[in-house]
């Protein structure tokens, strides 16, 4: 059973365009001027149980406005959703028992006082019964690393821990849905590691339906296997993450060490060289030319180490959203060419 | 131990159950106000400071009476130990009915988002901030408790008699009453957040207003008609002067049993106001912001 079901979503808020000037100001007091900021346009998705999605987008693409608007703080347009099987903006009880939304470091923790209380108050706002408290708080603090700190205030933990303890108070009530909005940003390395090996330790072992949304695409690498692009509140691609870099990445990056330390200085026939740093260098080749490069450069020169990998996700999906903008300023000037191998379900 | 399931839960069932997160918000908040506990016994000193500016002042003005035109003394029947006495009941009163922070509390909740987590999470905006606030009362009392009874055996005097049994029961219900009127009057205010983004100068008004008409400033028995009747037919009065009143006296038999229906009603419409504009507000701001 589909876990989530949104249909024809659309979110469009209004807002008083603000003018400059004492009179259009004095003007507006009165008969104020709105603008609609369509911040979602006719969404349609379907998210079966225990799938871990990413929501890729822009800032401002409309991602966060749909997590709220599943998470039921905000009421659609037009347009239906169905979580589990309740209507999120009607607020029940009995969903908001069974979904947690984490946005990166709102706080729900008291911060001074430990984080053992602040779980305290969530094991009854939920009706949590006391052996399945204790026994899911100790699994998800031991899994995070922050048992021994469940008793020292919040205000004394890092950012990272306190991120961490945030997880485990949204995982207390064992929700089967979970909104992650950026639980990652503004961590380091270490800490952003961790998490991320928590949330998918977690999700296997729960089977939990999770949709997250990160500027980090390690994050998703790591995490999500189905990736959805959201711009300008629309879904411009849906599907595998592995497709995507396929559609999208029809060059590869090649790395040369070179043994003699001399880089030869007539490479640039082969491909775009985007790094020189004697000994390495790195070249950027068509995809299907790859191979073949690499065989004429061993061929002539003495390399030490040679690597291929994909471009970096963040280059794609930026390659995506540029893409899709300049598809945008072209359906406006009249014409629309929506390129076909970067779209599933845009203009319907 | 045996948890209901959901769904009675949700319905009839619900505070019977809610009694445990009632509890636990209570237990939260003492312990979080105790962590402040050194400040919060130096700001809770210094309130009552103004009590002998106060006390002096009245002094000032009494002994400037004009003598010999048959008011012994007196400023429309209250003579300077009636003053200082009734002062110092309205700042009992006040006590119980002063809200610092509440309205404010919530208008940051709704500017800054926090108010979120009121919508996510199965809780009750007002349910949490009551018990919050009933933790605050009771830590500020139990630390009050010792300035205001040396303030009130140091100002024996000033009291003609002490009232008995029937009335001090009275007198209780009174304060209690005021507690809640001023819970759900300034919670009204503050969510009226939802449509105004700045609530502050609103805000001070407020206060300005209640500094007078509640009775805080001067026994509003004082003010000549109309101002009077119209003062006693706004709310206001209900939050310092009317238990002052009843513990000196003032109002007795069928007046009494009235001004407590009256406050009691208005407890109940500001409870109500404020479940409306929570509610409404919430709609608003599910189809404005978010």
């Amino acid at each position: 059973m589909a876990a989530i079901e949104i249909r024809g979503l659309s979110k469009t808020y209004r807002v008083t365009r603000k003018k400059e000037g004492l009179v259009a100001t004095l003007r507006a007091l009165f008969r104020p001027e709105y603008e609609y900021v369509h911040a979602v346009r006719s969404i349609d998705l379907t998210i079966e149980s225990g799938e871990f999605v990413a929501f890729l987008g822009p800032n401002g693409a409309g991602k966060t406005t749909t997590l709220k608007l599943l998470s039921g703080i905000i009421t659609p347009t037009s347009g239906e959703a169905r979580v589990l099987g309740h209507i999120p903006w009607r607020r029940e009880n009995a969903y908001r028992r069974r979904f947690a939304l984490v946005m990166g470091q709102k706080n729900q923790l008291w911060w001074d006082l430990p984080a053992a209380e602040s779980f305290h108050l969530h094991q009854q706002i939920y009706g949590i019964p006391p052996d399945q408290f204790t026994r899911v708080r100790d699994e998800l603090t031991e899994m995070l690393g922050v048992r021994q700190l469940l008793h020292r205030p919040v205000r004394e933990l890092s950012l990272g821990e306190r991120m961490k303890m945030e997880l485990v108070a949204a995982l207390l009530h064992s929700p089967q849905v979970l909104f992650l909005d950026e639980p990652t940003i503004g961590l380091d390395v270490v800490a952003q590691y961790t998490i991320q090996q928590f949330l998918r330790e977690y999700q296997a072992r729960t089977g939990t339906t999770v949709i997250l949304t990160s500027h980090y695409m390690k994050d998703v690498v790591v995490l999500c296997r189905r990736v959805v692009v959201i711009f300008d509140g629309q879904i411009i691609y849906d599907g595998s993450l592995t497709n995507l870099v396929d559609h999208l990445g029809d060059y590869k990056i090649i790395t040369i060490r070179f043994s003699d330390g001399q880089v030869p200085t007539d490479l640039s026939r082969f491909g775009k060289i985007i790094l020189r740093e004697p000994p390495r260098v790195r070249l950027r080749v068509a995809r299907n030319e790859a191979t073949e490069v690499i065989r004429a450069v061993l061929a002539r020169y003495i390399a030490e180490d040679v690597s291929v990998e994909d471009p970096p996700l963040e280059e794609l999906i930026a390659a995506l959203f540029a893409s899709a903008r300049n598809s945008r300023l072209s359906q406006e000037r009249g014409n629309s060419a929506v390129p076909e191998d970067t779209t599933h379900s845009a203009n319907h | 131990m045996t948890y209901p399931s959901p769904a009675i839960v949700d319905t009839i069932f619900a505070p019977v159950y809610r009694w445990r997160l009632w509890i636990t918000i209570l237990r939260i908040s003492i312990q979080e106000r105790i962590i402040y506990r050194g400040d919060f016994m130096l700001g809770t000193l210094m309130r009552f400071l103004p009590i002998i500016t106060q006390i002096f002042l009245w002094g000032a003005v009494f002994s400037a009476l004009p003598t010999g035109n048959g008011s012994e003394g007196r400023i429309v029947g209250y003579s300077y130990h009636d003053m200082v006495a009734y002062y110092l009941l309205t700042m009992l009163s006040r006590a119980f009915s002063s809200m610092p922070g509440l309205a404010s509390g919530i208008t940051r909740e709704i500017r800054e988002g926090t108010i979120k987590r009121f919508i996510v999470q199965p809780i009750g905006l007002l349910e949490y901030l009551f018990f919050y606030r009933l933790a605050h009362k009771l830590v500020y009392y139990s630390v009050a408790i010792v300035p205001f009874a040396v303030v009130f055996y140091l100002c024996r005097g000033f009291f003609q008699e002490t009232p008995h049994g029937l009335v001090w029961a009275t007198y209780i219900a009174s304060l209690v009453l005021a507690f809640l009127l001023g819970f759900f009057l300034e919670a009204t205010l503050g969510l009226l957040g939802f449509w105004f983004l700045e609530v502050s100068s609103f805000l001070f008004i407020y206060m300005l207003l209640s500094f007078f008409f509640s009775g805080h400033m001067f026994p509003i028995d004082m003010l000549p008609e109309p101002m009077a009747t119209v003062v006693k037919l706004i709310p206001l009065q209900y939050l310092a002067y009317f238990p002052a009143a009843v513990f000196l006296g003032k109002v007795q038999g069928a007046a009494l049993v009235t001004g407590l229906l009256v406050q009691a009603g208005w407890v109940i419409v500001f409870a109500f106001l404020a479940q409306v504009a929570l509610r409404r507000g919430l709609r608003h701001y599910s189809g404005f912001g978010g």
